[in-house]
């Protein structure tokens, strides 16, 4: 583990250079160009207003100014989270030419794949940052904790892409299973809705560590309130696990890599 | 650091036949199966088969060393073992140095990006530093003869181009050791030289290089020595020549393996030089005779000979005709029915190890109806060294003698050194 850390250090430069092929060619020949950055997550941030204006017909109470921020808060994450994993899963197949050719660690692809919606989650989140800015919401001292909430997100999502490009590369169907859950989830995560709505059933959702983690950020951003203690360490404990496990899994089974795709 | 640079420890490498579960739908009913009935187990095991059987070998630093062998004989295996890609199932595999592998060269290649972005990016694959790359990218798109296009996307490239540019590339890597897998066959005759000379040059540079290929020729021009695998076996590792005949003695015996249902045989062949027999080694242009029977066993479609002498150091085509191309017409046997046939020819040839072979043929039907490989073999030896098959028997003469004598003059006294 810590000698397969050391190798991934020493291709960093690999590590780089096809993130930013990625990035190259996403937005090279395409007519949207850096529009593509912040495609999904508009298209998500306008399903949940629609979403939204539901729910305040129904109630009969008017949106407010900062349920929308706060979809746009949950929206961005979210979007980060299932592109990174969509991608990654079919990580290993689409280079599987250099898999089976060129020796250098096999992280480099799902991680790569991580950085690049990495890139496009920073995009679209200092678009978020001038809205944020625009809308006059007063953002407090509890943004601090926004930081670690971030790198646990990137933890969870680095160790489910590990662990989901691995398994596609020995059993085919995953990625098919892979996009239906991502198609699906954003309806068992609260991005649209807040888990309160849900009074005392909001744990059954809460067990969900992306939404614990996407909670846990409308807190610190948007409602300038601390993340519930006992919350924030399960979601660190689901991203610490996946990162460390996932990484375990992948590196036992690296050796056949070449052989079995 | 040692001088070896490569070793391979007793390795043995499993890989399994067939069809093997790969979807989460195939797996579960099969593994509920296999819990019910406990007997599929070894069903799955049988079809696992040995692509390497306990190979050793070491090769040191500025050491080239060819990998020969039919398909399916573990040469693959062997480059894959060696940088990493697949791990052996017994044994070691000792790298020492930096490893570079020039395996299908352009896999790193994205066809949207242009030829330049292609540079960066597979010199990063193949474990150069950007500005390592920086350094040498000049040197590279020279290399490759693509400067007019090194800004297009390589989609446009024909493969040929796109070929080159790998090797371009992967060429300018400065590695310890070298795996080439079967990639001097790009780009046309100019480029392949220059291929050739670049590995050369990393040959003398210490780099130890490893190099696979069906290229005798090429082997036997780049390489010190040369490993023969058959079936995954290491039959020999030796001096180039030595390995290649072996290769071509296998060779011979795979495709003329005694086949009863030959429907022709060579019931006699008798090989001599210059008058005589028994005798296998000759001076070049020395006259030489064949006599061949041919007993027809069954019914026969009309036929010639081919006429076929190869250099067994490298299997290179010296001459081939047939009888028809001499102008003889078909030959038409009955059962039963002899041909006796007389082959008379000088040999024009360069020192080295021939063999002869016939091959009858219904040209027709483009069927070969018996392969008579190496039916007999002959060493040309002679003092002048030079390299291709022929011996056109040249001389040099000098015809104004004051510049042989000041050159002659100037040489004495330096370390001048014989070029090839």
């Amino acid at each position: 583990m810590i000698g397969a850390a050391k190798e991934l250090i020493q291709y960093k430069h690999l590590l780089f250079t096809l993130t930013w092929r990625e990035i190259r060619i996403r937005y090279k020949e395409t007519v949207m160009g850096f529009l593509w950055a912040i495609f999904m997550p508009v298209l998500v941030v306008v399903s949940g207003l629609v979403v939204r204006k539901a729910f305040s017909v129904v109630s009969g109470k008017p949106i407010e100014y900062t349920e929308l921020i706060s979809v746009v808060v949950k929206s961005l994450p979210w979007a980060f989270f299932a592109g990174s994993i969509r991608t990654a899963t079919n990580s290993l197949l689409t280079n599987s030419n250099l898999v089976t050719k060129i020796y250098f660690p096999r992280e480099v692809f799902p991680f790569s794949s991580v950085l690049t919606h990495l890139f496009d989650f920073a995009v679209a989140g200092s678009l978020l940052v001038i809205l944020i800015a625009f809308s006059g919401l007063s953002v407090g001292v509890q943004i601090l904790w926004l930081p670690l909430l971030l790198l646990l997100l990137i933890l969870l999502t680095a160790g489910w892409a590990l662990f989901l490009s691995c398994a596609t590369l020995f059993f085919r169907d995953v990625k098919y299973i892979v996009e239906i859950v991502m198609t699906f989830g954003i309806l068992f995560t609260p991005v649209f809705y807040d888990v309160s709505m849900f009074a005392e059933w909001r744990y059954v959702l809460l067990l969900n560590p992306v939404g614990t983690l996407l909670e846990a950020i409308n807190d610190v951003v948007v409602l300038n309130r601390a993340p519930d203690p006992f919350w924030l360490l399960y979601a660190a404990i689901w991203a610490l696990g996946s990162f460390l496990g996932a990484w375990l899994i992948f590196e036992k089974a690296e050796p056949v890599f070449a052989e079995s795709i | 650091m040692s001088s070896v640079a490569l070793e391979f420890d007793g390795v043995w490498k499993k890989f399994r036949k067939g069809e093997r579960y790969d979807s989460l739908r195939d797996l579960i009913p099969a593994t509920i199966k296999q819990v019910l009935s406990r007997n599929h187990r070894d069903e799955l095991k049988a079809r696992e088969f040995w692509a390497l059987k306990d190979v050793s070998f070491q090769i040191k630093r500025g050491e080239a060393v060819g990998v020969i062998g039919f398909n399916g004989s573990g040469k693959s295996t062997t480059l894959k073992l060696l940088s990493g890609i697949l791990k052996a199932t017994r044994g070691k595999v000792n790298v020492n140095g930096k490893l570079s592998a020039l395996i299908e060269v352009a896999a790193g290649f994205h066809p949207d990006l242009t030829g330049r972005e292609n540079i960066y990016l597979n010199g990063t694959i193949l474990g150069m530093r950007k500005p390592e790359i920086d350094r040498k990218l000049e040197e590279i798109v020279d290399f490759s003869g693509l400067e007019e296009f090194i800004d297009t996307p390589v989609k446009r490239y024909s493969s040929g181009m796109y070929a080159r540019l790998g090797f371009s590339v992967a060429a300018h890597v400065d590695p310890d050791i070298l795996l080439v897998d079967e990639v001097l066959s790009v780009g046309d005759m100019s480029f392949q030289q220059r291929c050739i000379d670049k590995m050369k040059e990393k040959i003398r540079s210490d780099v130890a290089v490893i190099f696979i290929s069906h290229n005798l020729p090429a082997v036997a021009n780049l390489c010190n020595r040369a490993i023969f695998l058959n079936r995954g076996n290491l039959v020999l590792d030796g001096p180039c020549e030595t390995a290649i005949q072996a290769y071509v003695e296998a060779m011979g015996s795979w495709d003329s393996r005694a086949n009863s249902e030959d429907r022709i045989r060579i019931t006699d062949a008798q090989f001599s030089i210059g008058g005589r027999q028994k005798h296998s080694t000759m001076k070049p242009h020395t006259p030489c005779e064949l006599a061949v029977v041919f007993e027809c066993e069954s019914r026969l479609p009309p036929f010639n000979v081919g006429f076929t002498v190869r250099r067994t150091q490298d299997m290179s085509y010296c001459y081939a005709t047939t009888t028809q191309e001499l102008g003889h017409p078909l030959f038409e046997l009955l059962p039963g029915e002899r041909l006796a046939v007389l082959f008379q020819f000088n040999a024009h040839l360069a020192r080295g190890h021939y063999r002869l072979d016939l091959t009858v043929r219904d040209p027709k039907g483009v069927e070969v109806l018996l392969a008579a490989n190496g039916v007999t073999s002959f060493s040309v030896d002679e003092q002048v060294t030079s390299h291709g098959p022929a011996d056109l028997a040249l001389k040099a003469n000098i015809l104004n003698p004051d510049v042989h004598d000041k050159t002659a003059r100037r040489m004495q006294g330096t370390d001048f050194c014989e070029t090839q």
